[in-house]
């Protein structure tokens, strides 16, 4: 549509320049602090352009040196973060496709009951229920363990739902013609509606992935020693009660918290932005 | 849920599901039913015996003034993260949608904070508004503004929005530009050639088809505020000063791993329960009949 | 040895009291390399029929028999058949040669194998340059003959068609039309196919059943079944424009009805009184649309013989060599 509008159009791109400097600033910040010495941070008010102390921030923080509150070295932080964030996420899109697959194309007794009580997980997330879960999964022995830290997260229901949805929305005549071709019902799960799903699957990746590493309360409570913490909690024990702390060392932790969600959201941006609109709706 | 077609098979559906079931059943429902029970239930100081007090730990709570003031402080909170998230957002998204030219540029950086966790964020926030060395701190001096979040309730509120919102942004972006992406084009041509100006087809025709996306999202919105945000909590003010941003989920936490108040904290667990469901009630059946046509 | 053997075949849906019967007692015997063309109205159970054939629906009641076999509780893939949908039903995500393939690949054929059957379906359907692409790279025509490729290198023992060739434009529709007839002259598969276009039954059939309400009307050749219709809903069903039924025309015999074709008619000074409401002039021949009574009239002229006006009344008397006679109660054909 052809539409003179100079001045609106300035407008409008005033507007998107100062929701990206605003949302950007945060971030922009981290990342120069991280490269400067305690000492520049401290300095009332911090440079805002990026200092040459890059590698020492950043060293520090992966080896665990610095004068920070707790945590322990970023890198073990950020294997035990991946480690759990991928079984979270691998843990919930193969059990929610199997479940969801034996939800549409099966007919069997108590097969609503089933659906609606994995449906019920959607009402009731871990925050509401974390005491109780603590106990089980003490009484379980899977305290301060990667599993223990992952598996309790597995339980919901966004993944399931999503795939039960785009499950009915495969034409019936797919599944006659596989039928007719000899295809049992694994077959047909693993050489048709899996390929068809990689969309939706990429989506929850995303998804799951942010979930997983993004987890706070529930690590905060199931991992007692330092060496446990995902990385998201480990920052936050950096900045525990200390006053003096090496702001350039958590700024370094931030940053590198953030990449690894960051890489996942912007390589997968399509998909991602795609299935959540479509999820959720 | 019916699909015509289905495939025959006895066992093969139940090893299906399995996995999931044992996993809600063990994480999810024996904690619930645990949740309830302990709500009816006192610990001695020395965790060594219960008893049964029925409603006892509900009627303590309701009687307790700091709690009822959690409730107040939640829904503060809840209502100033919601309208600002969504104001913001639907503003952003409302522009992006009117330009081409870097528009991937701009959607790129609106998407980040999304992958930011939540307590990062309140770390930020943390860094930035600090006392002695925040940068925020610093100009907002320089402005004459007098901050201090760890002393003022309301600046420690302001705070904590902040960190909320900004966090929020991104999702509600998305959906709102995707929902302004989905009106026809034709209907904004046609009140364009009827003589409506870009004021005018925002008010009158954007925003009204807006509607469903707008409801949906507060809903989330609201659900976000609620559970989402205890790590920003727990990263900038840690419920403080005192429990002026404490809301009902720090609570929980706070009452039941440091206070060691199980019974108090399932009974909290409890009402969260409720209010949850509640609010999914509502998002499911309201929300959808508004956004099915 | 019958190719295909349908006894008494009832389907029911729900169980007890409460049950639909939707096929009530339908019994045919296809022969070895014949085409059955199974036409009629939507809902009057065709589908059905062909999808309990093919495996896809559970038989109430009646044997199903292929060659000798006895089929009823066999899965699709077991019954030795293959299917064309009507909505081509390719797997999207595999190539053209894949998709052909897959039911091979199942059946633990050599890869060698394989390729010999799919490149010579191909062949057959002028598919050759398109065996890497994907369905969605294809036209509507094209995808359909994926499907018919689908079922050809099966090598099946009969080919079920369920309205294959209702998604297609006109054109589109007869040229895929001439392609299966060149099919089923070149591979001789004992086949049935489903269709509601009676043009599509008159050319392709061998023979037709004609399905009305779950009731089979009609299994004979497309002559038998245009000259000899045993149901006043075959004649009017089959033969386009269709069959004039006369209730109350001054000669029809009461508890009768007359059926007479429009081609049938002619001007006849000594025949019945009719009220001309609307003459179509289609260029070769003309339609002309009358009123007898209160009942309606169509009389067909070729382009030799001149049109009468609307508004006119003219008489019109038909053939008596060429009328049918049919029981007003039941619609059965009086012999």
């Amino acid at each position: 549509m052809i539409e003179r509008r100079p001045g609106l159009t300035a407008l409008s791109h005033g507007v998107m320049i100062l929701g990206v400097l605003a949302i950007a600033f945060p971030l922009y910040l981290a990342f120069v602090a991280s490269t400067h010495l305690p000492g520049e941070i401290m300095q009332v008010p911090m440079p805002l352009t990026p200092g040459s102390h890059f590698w020492d921030s950043y060293g520090a923080a992966l080896a665990g040196r610095g004068h920070v509150g707790g945590g322990g070295s970023v890198s073990r932080m950020i294997w035990v973060s991946l480690v759990i964030t991928l079984i979270i996420t691998f843990g919930k899109i193969s059990i929610s496709l199997l479940s969801a697959f034996a939800v549409v194309y099966f007919r069997f007794p108590l097969r609503s009951l089933c659906f609606w009580a994995i449906f019920i997980t959607l009402m009731l997330p871990v925050e509401v229920r974390i005491g109780p879960t603590y106990e089980v999964v003490a009484r379980l022995g899977m305290v301060n363990s990667f599993a223990g830290l992952s598996i309790p997260l597995i339980a919901s229901a966004t993944a399931t739902f999503l795939f039960r949805q785009f499950f009915l929305t495969i034409p019936d005549e797919l599944v006659e013609a596989a039928r007719v071709d000899g295809a049992g019902p694994m077959r047909f799960f693993f050489d048709i509606l899996l390929p068809m799903s990689v969309t939706s699957i990429a989506a929850l990746f995303v998804i799951q992935f942010i979930y997983g590493w993004n987890q706070y309360l529930w690590p905060l409570i199931i991992a007692t020693s330092e060496e446990m913490y995902p990385v998201v909690v480990g920052i936050k024990a950096m900045i525990g009660s200390e006053v003096a702390v090496d702001w350039n060392v958590v700024m370094a932790t931030a940053v590198l918290a953030m990449l690894p969600p960051a890489a996942v959201v912007l390589l997968m941006q399509k998909w991602f932005v795609k299935g959540l609109v479509d999820t959720e709706k | 849920m019916e699909k015509r077609v289905l495939f025959r098979s006895r066992w093969l559906p139940w090893a299906l599901i399995a996995p999931q079931l044992l996993i809600v059943a063990v994480f999810f429902f024996w904690p619930a039913l645990q949740a309830l029970m302990q709500s009816l239930q006192q610990q001695d100081a020395f965790g060594g015996s219960v008893s049964w007090v029925g409603l006892d730990n509900f009627r303590a709570l309701f009687n307790d003034e700091t709690y009822l003031n959690s409730f107040k402080i939640t829904i503060e909170f809840s209502v100033l993260v919601t309208v600002l998230g969504l104001a913001i957002a639907m503003a952003l998204a409302i522009f992006a949608d009117r330009i081409v030219k870097g528009a991937a540029f701009y959607k790129t950086v609106l998407i980040l904070p999304y992958a930011v966790a939540p307590v990062v964020t309140g770390v930020l926030f943390s860094f930035m508004f600090s006392n002695s060395f925040g940068v925020v701190t610093f100009w907002l001096h320089r402005m004459g503004i007098e901050w201090n979040h760890l002393i003022n309730a309301n600046d420690a509120m302001a705070l904590v929005v902040m960190a909320a919102v900004w966090k929020q942004i991104s999702y509600n972006f998305l959906f709102f530009l995707a929902g302004l992406q989905s009106i026809p084009k034709s209907l904004i041509e046609a009140a364009a050639i009827d003589g409506a100006g870009p004021l005018r087809r925002f008010w009158n025709i954007q925003l009204p088809l807006l509607s469903p996306t707008t409801f949906f999202l507060l809903v989330i919105n609201m659900v976000y505020a609620f559970f989402d945000t205890f790590a920003i909590i727990d990263a900038v003010t840690q419920g403080g000063p005192g429990k002026d941003t404490a809301t009902l989920v720090y609570r929980v936490y706070f009452d039941g791993f440091r206070g060691m108040d199980f019974g108090s904290a399932a009974a909290q667990s409890v009402v969260l329960m409720a209010i949850v469901i509640a609010l999914t009630v509502i998002q499911f059946r309201w929300v959808e009949k508004k956004v099915h046509y | 040895m019958a190719a295909l053997s349908l006894r008494n075949i009832i389907k029911r849906y729900g169980h007890g009291p409460k049950a639909n019967q939707v096929i009530h007692g339908v019994s045919a015997e296809v022969l070895d390399h014949e085409f059955v063309v199974i036409v009629g109205p939507s809902g009057c159970g065709k589908s059905t029929l062909l999808r309990m054939v093919a495996g896809l629906e559970e038989v109430s009641a009646g044997e199903i028999r292929i060659g000798d076999r006895l089929v009823n509780d066999l899965e699709p893939a077991e019954r030795d058949i293959a299917m064309v949908f009507q909505n081509y039903a390719l797997y999207p995500h595999m190539s053209v040669f894949d998709n052909m393939a897959y039911g091979l690949k199942i059946a633990g054929v050599s890869k060698a194998e394989i390729k010999v059957r799919v490149d010579k379906a191909a062949a057959i359907l002028e598919l050759g340059h398109l065996l890497a692409r994907k369905p969605r790279e294809l036209s509507g025509g094209q995808r359909q003959r994926v499907a018919m490729g689908r079922a050809i290198v099966r090598q099946p023992r009969v080919f079920l068609f369920d309205e294959p060739l209702s998604n297609l434009d006109a054109k589109l529709r007869a040229q895929t039309r001439l392609e299966i007839q060149k099919l089923h002259r070149e591979l001789g598969i004992t086949s049935l196919f489903v269709t509601h276009d009676q043009v599509e039954a008159m050319t392709l059939a061998e023979r037709i059943i004609v399905m009305n309400g779950g009731v089979m009307d009609q299994f004979a050749t497309p002559e038998e079944v245009y000259s000899r219709p045993a149901t006043t809903f075959v004649a009017s069903f089959m033969g386009s424009p269709p069959m004039n039924l006369l209730k109350q025309a001054p000669g029809v015999r009461p508890g009768m009805i007359l059926g007479i074709r429009p081609e049938h008619l002619q001007l006849d000074n000594g025949g019945w009184s009719v009220q001309v409401e609307q003459v179509e002039m289609l260029g070769a021949e003309r339609l002309v649309y009358g009123r007898i009574g209160e009942e309606a009239l169509i009389m067909r002229l070729d382009e030799s013989q001149a049109p009468p006006v609307v508004g006119d009344t003219v008489m019109i008397a038909a053939r008596p060599d060429k009328l049918h006679w049919f029981d007003a109660g039941s619609g059965k054909r009086n012999v």
